[in-house]
């Protein structure tokens, strides 16, 4: 346990020290003025623009840091020779890649904190209501940040920075359409498609079922029961990779 | 118990390309390096001695065989806890400073509080960084790198430290502080375990040697052990040999040189010396000295890589 803290703070640290995270912080900070410009533009729908612009912003940095920072977290380590020392000192690998992961994960709930403090203080500023649903819809934009940094680092132990930005990506996107890939196999004359379409359903992550953006901005109080069991499916999907980055870790040599 | 033990250690890589034969870098290596001893492990560039050391803290699976260290299997993740590494040409982090960077290493060793913070000094110290602590290892030179690299190494003050290429890039003042520390270590009862290409350094520092190319353990012992009974030439003085009587001795010296009424006769094969003194001996020569000269660990070393060469 220890040995995953000393790696995590490390890796938060590091984090911290990244000029990368400062520039995206700055990056939300403008996208959130384009959408106070945007929402001064147009009549009636300022209050939802304003909330959709704001939280888009954050999901799409959150899950930019997810899978930039998440896919070097082990390759930068090997390609930086860095891992050598780290493991010949008394911590299992799998405590390496636990710590890696907390890390990270750490630096985007800071950034969620602070990007959303920013959000609902320009939501105060121009005087539009803050619901529970937005904070609601924020801890589940959290946990899609976990599951994709589990799959950046699960992609990461076996394959080159770009594969797996590239896979991390990609299973980002089919994770935002499996209701659609569910749809396509019910409706799919042949059994082949019908058999890929179905196993991509099961195997992909849902991550629809984290977005509750929209209803945030419409302000439609969200369910904790709902609330619960999604955190839930996330936690149970991310903990799947990582336990399956550690064992594809284990048998890795350096 | 020994510090270091293997058995048939092998390692082979398989290419990702199909057709691609296998490489093997390291084949059945059984090593035995004893405690409180300080081994060289010579070899030249590629001859496997990194993947060894790899093998050796489990960073690299070995394809076959097994690794001890000081009796325990190198998977165990305790046993670390009394082994120090320095990997060749180290790289640490770099947004840290080298007082972070001791305290992050420490931390990982099991180290906290005051006791952490007073090894961290004491290393800082020891390896003469203390006036540098603040900075970051981005500023630092390859030499004050391997002085940061040392360090951590002993943060957790290790029974075995384990040494690949210590020496590599070092000038010659770094070389003399990293020969010292090693010998330190030895005073202070460490097992030091070290890998170089540098005969003299093995010949000045170690108990015993063991030299490695192609993957394989070609020698193994102490430097004098090892010298001994491979006696290059001998120098045979004769007095009272007439120059008729040189040429039958042409075909077993290597080179006959007169000095005043002397010979000096140079015998490359020494087996050969008992022939050479009773051909002297019935052509009326006196033998005033017969002098062996041994050879060195380099020529044990050349002569070694050039036999695995031709095997």
């Amino acid at each position: 346990m220890r040995s995953i803290v000393v790696i995590a703070f490390n890796t938060f640290r590091e984090n911290l020290r990244d000029k990368i995270l400062y520039n995206l912080l700055i990056f939300a900070g403008l996208l959130m003025g384009a959408s106070i410009l945007i929402g001064a533009l147009t009549i009636d729908e300022q209050d939802k623009i304003i909330a959709d612009m704001g939280l888009a912003s954050i999901n799409l940095i959150g899950v930019i840091i997810a899978i930039f920072v998440g896919i070097g977290l082990v390759s930068k380590e090997i390609e930086r020779r860095t891992i050598y020392t780290i493991l010949a000192k008394p911590i299992s690998r799998s405590q390496f890649i636990l710590g890696k992961y907390v890390g990270l994960a750490i630096t985007l709930a800071v950034n969620l904190v602070i990007m959303f403090a920013v959000f609902v203080f320009t939501l105060w500023m121009t005087q539009v209501t803050i619901t529970m649903v937005l904070v609601q819809a924020a801890a589940l934009m959290m946990v899609e940040f976990l599951v994709v940094t589990a799959t950046a680092l699960f992609f990461s132990t076996f394959s080159t920075p770009t594969l797996s930005a590239a896979l991390t990506l990609g299973l980002y996107l089919i994770g935002h359409l499996t209701s659609d890939l569910k749809a396509l196999a019910e409706k799919s004359s042949s059994e082949v498609t019908k058999a890929v379409m179905t196993a991509l359903y099961y195997l992909c992550p849902n991550l629809e079922l984290l977005n509750v953006k929209g209803q945030a901005v419409s302000g439609v109080p969200l369910d904790w029961s709902y609330q619960f069991s999604a955190t839930l499916y996330g936690l149970l999907y991310a903990s799947l990779l990582l336990a399956g980055a550690a064992t594809i870790f284990q048998r890795r040599d350096f | 118990m020994d510090a270091i033990c293997t058995e048939s250690l092998t390692k082979t890589f398989r290419s990702s390309w199909p057709g691609k034969p296998p490489v093997t870098v390291v084949r059945d290596l059984n090593l035995t390096v004893n405690r409180e001893e300080v081994f060289g492990f010579l070899g030249p560039n590629g001859s496997g001695k990194t993947t060894t050391m790899k093998m050796l803290l489990g960073l690299a699976q070995p394809t076959k065989g097994t690794v001890r260290l000081l009796g325990r299997p190198t998977s165990e993740v305790n046993v670390r806890q009394q082994i120090g590494f320095l990997p060749e040409a180290p790289y640490f982090y770099t947004y840290l400073t080298a007082e972070e960077v001791l305290l992050f290493y420490g931390r990982l060793a099991g180290l906290s509080g005051q006791s952490l913070n007073r090894r961290v000094e004491e290393m800082l110290e020891m390896v003469g960084l203390m006036e540098a602590r603040r900075r970051q290892l981005g500023k630092f030179s390859k030499g004050m790198l391997q002085r940061v690299g040392l360090a951590q190494a002993l943060i957790h003050d290790p029974t075995l430290v384990i040494l690949d290429e210590p020496m590599s890039g070092l000038d010659p003042i770094g070389r003399k502080e990293v020969r010292d520390l090693i010998m330190r270590l030895r005073r202070q009862g460490k097992t030091v375990f070290f890998s170089t290409h540098i005969i003299p350094d093995v010949e000045t520092l170690c108990d015993r040697v063991g030299i490695i190319a192609g993957g394989r353990l070609l020698a193994c012992g102490r430097v004098d052990e090892l010298v001994e009974g491979r006696t290059r030439t001998v120098d045979v003085v004769c007095d009272g040999l007439h120059e008729r009587n040189l040429a039958p001795l042409n075909g077993l010296a290597s080179s006959i040189v007169q000095q005043n009424r002397q010979h000096l006769i140079t015998l490359s094969h020494p087996e050969r010396l008992e022939e050479l003194l009773a051909a002297i001996k019935a052509r009326g020569g006196k033998l005033v000295s017969v002098t062996p000269h041994k050879g060195s660990l380099e020529e044990l070393f050349f002569s070694s890589i050039q036999v695995e060469a031709k095997a």
